[in-house]
């Protein structure tokens, strides 16, 4: 990423690229977003993790969750591709809007819609049956719908795509356990995009990583975010200001502010983001 | 979710430096205590295999002159030198294959509902009570049962069929409980990235979680198979027959097993069908080490392409 700052922005995180980021929040403004969490309250079984959360999420940006553990930030990501309602005795009221309609209407496949809005996960999980090549391809095949695509194509583009196609291109009959962590975490990036989603989400896709194989993944998320609306859950605040065009935190299952993260880190308008981010809690 | 708070710094450890371990006053009675109970461990781990060990080569030193092309490719005689064990040995691989073919469709089937679509109800933990009850149920119990449902009520006859449905019957709760075992050690993580990538939980379960867990099934089989081989009882009481002449010419043939074969050389008096007995012996230790030779050799195979 960028690591100029452009014109005399006053800001507190130097290495943030203020103005370029700003730019792109302004540009959208007034468009329809992409993803839109209406009312969304989300429970186990009677203990209620989100209460109420109203949150639009640009298109083709990157849309940042922060907050402290158990403030319902993983339950609220999970909950926009309908990964929420497989754990047991889990509920949910209010809606998700994609492109303006509910997820959760009466007529929306789940299956069909996490081929929309693909998932990548905290702990790297790429199936230790399978090789590289399988692996980025184990989204068609699973879903049957590898007939009608050039395979060798589909590994190329994904794996290029998620930057891990050098490192991999003369390997790619190893098996995806051989690699190492930050290489594996690039693998499921490269297996969601190979399905070809709108919407990736991620949840604390670095938090298993090494800061080298963090620094790759971040770059990564930038770079996808010309083409994919995408959603990061983190705990790492550095990794909000260096990936992401707007901030939203939440805290107790509240959405207490959402705001271009600029904006949010350098003049939150809560106190208890300003607490937060700047270190007095959480 | 539970994920959180994993990247925060691990704290640093607490050292105290003035405590050498071997300072210790009590290390040398400690040490003492270690190495006796790495003795009976030991002990515990020898007796049973000197005690096995014995007996089979026992059996062996008895019966192996016995063996030879003659008695594999024989039929049973009255008199024992020309006795042979074809019958037996056919109609054992042939029902085990039979049994095998059965239950592990079936235990695996229920194994997937169990562990991947069935909910934690109370009828679902009723149900689990029971497989673990029914492979603590003496063997005799399942031969009245087959003679009842599969000889008498579903017309089977005394046939290779109606003793392969009682067999599997016997050896399902094993097969299950192993089956529930491996799929339960396939991490959520590994479901979730399949549906994540849209695919509905058949397609995850088909494609991703049973080959995983699959290496760990074929041991569960091959427990069961194991168990399934040496059976006699329910098989007597179904009404296998003890003296063959001929071979079963398909599922609903009458038919004999090895272990049946043994039980009737052995209560005959005359020595030489001791004998015959003891070469009988040998040779169901031996198919049963090729079975799980096979299914080792095929798990081996797939644990590698896995790693």
């Amino acid at each position: 990423m960028t690591m100029l700052v452009h014109e005399g922005q006053p800001t507190l995180l130097p290495r943030l690229s203020a103005s370029r980021k700003r730019e792109r929040v302004e540009r959208t403004d007034g468009v329809a977003p992409k993803l839109r969490s209406r009312g969304l309250r989300a429970f186990f079984g009677k203990k209620e993790v989100l209460k109420g959360i109203d949150l639009p999420v640009a298109a083709r940006e990157v849309t940042a969750v922060i907050g402290p553990s158990g403030c319902g930030k993983s339950t609220w990501i999970r909950c926009l591709n309908r990964m929420h309602e497989l754990i047991a005795d889990a509920r949910l009221e209010g809606a998700v809007e994609l492109d303006g309609r509910d997820v959760y209407a009466r007529d929306v496949d789940p299956v069909l819609l996490r081929r929309r809005i693909g998932m990548v996960f905290q702990k790297p999980n790429p199936f230790p049956t399978m090789s590289i090549r399988d692996n980025v391809l184990a989204g068609l095949r699973l879903t049957g719908t590898l007939a009608r695509v050039r395979p060798a194509e589909v590994v190329e583009r994904a794996l290029r795509q998620a930057a891990l196609w050098d490192e991999v291109k003369d390997s790619l009959t190893q098996p995806g356990a051989s690699l190492s962590g930050g290489q594996q975490q690039r693998l499921c990036i490269a297996r969601t995009l190979a399905v070809d989603p709108e919407v990736i989400l991620m949840d604390e896709p670095c938090s298993a990583l090494d800061p080298i194989a963090t620094a790759r993944i971040e770059d990564l998320i930038h770079a996808l975010s010309d083409r994919y609306t995408i959603v990061i859950v983190t705990h790492n605040m550095q990794q909000a200001t260096r990936v992401s065009d707007s901030t939203a935190f939440f805290l107790m299952g509240e959405l207490v502010e959402h705001a271009p993260t600029n904006q949010l880190f350098t003049s939150p308008k809560d106190r208890r983001t300003e607490e937060y981010i700047t270190g007095r809690f959480g | 979710m539970n994920g959180a708070g994993k990247n925060e710094p691990d704290g640093t450890p607490t050292h105290d430096p003035g405590k050498a371990p071997t300072n210790d006053p009590s290390s040398a009675s400690r040490r003492r205590r270690h190495v006796a109970f790495v003795a009976l461990a030991l002990g515990a781990t020898v007796l049973p295999l000197a005690v096995l060990a014995m007996l089979l080569g026992g059996v062996t030193l008895d019966g192996l002159g016995r063996i030879g092309w003659d008695f594999l490719t024989s039929y049973p005689s009255r008199r024992a030198a020309r006795a042979g064990i074809l019958p037996g040995l056919v109609g054992s691989i042939s029902l085990i294959s039979l049994t095998a073919a059965l239950a592990v469709p079936i235990g695996v089937g229920a194994a997937v509902y169990l562990e991947e679509y069935g909910k934690r109800t109370r009828i679902a933990r009723i149900i689990e009570l029971n497989i673990a009850n029914l492979a603590g149920v003496p063997s005799v119990i399942y031969g009245l049962l087959g003679l009842g449902v599969f000889v008498r009520t579903l017309g089977m006859g005394r046939s290779l069929l109606a003793g392969a449905c009682t067999l599997a019957l016997l050896v399902l709760p094993i097969v299950i409980v192993a089956s529930r075992e491996a799929l339960k050690n396939v991490p959520d993580s590994t479901r979730e990235a399949c549906l994540a990538l849209g695919s509905t939980r058949w397609q995850a379960i088909r494609q991703v979680v049973l080959p995983m867990a699959f290496p760990e099934i074929l041991t569960g089989v091959i427990l069961a198979v194991s168990r399934a081989i040496g059976e006699t009882a329910p098989l007597v009481v179904i009404g296998a027959l003890a003296y063959v002449t001929f071979l079963p010419d398909g599922v609903l043939a009458p038919f004999t097993t090895l272990p049946i074969q043994i039980f009737d050389w052995v209560s005959r008096p005359q020595q030489s069908f001791a004998v015959n007995a003891a070469a009988g012996i040998v040779v169901l230790m031996g198919t049963l080490l090729a079975l799980n030779g096979v299914a080792i050799g095929l798990r081996a195979r797939l644990q590698r392409r896995k790693a």
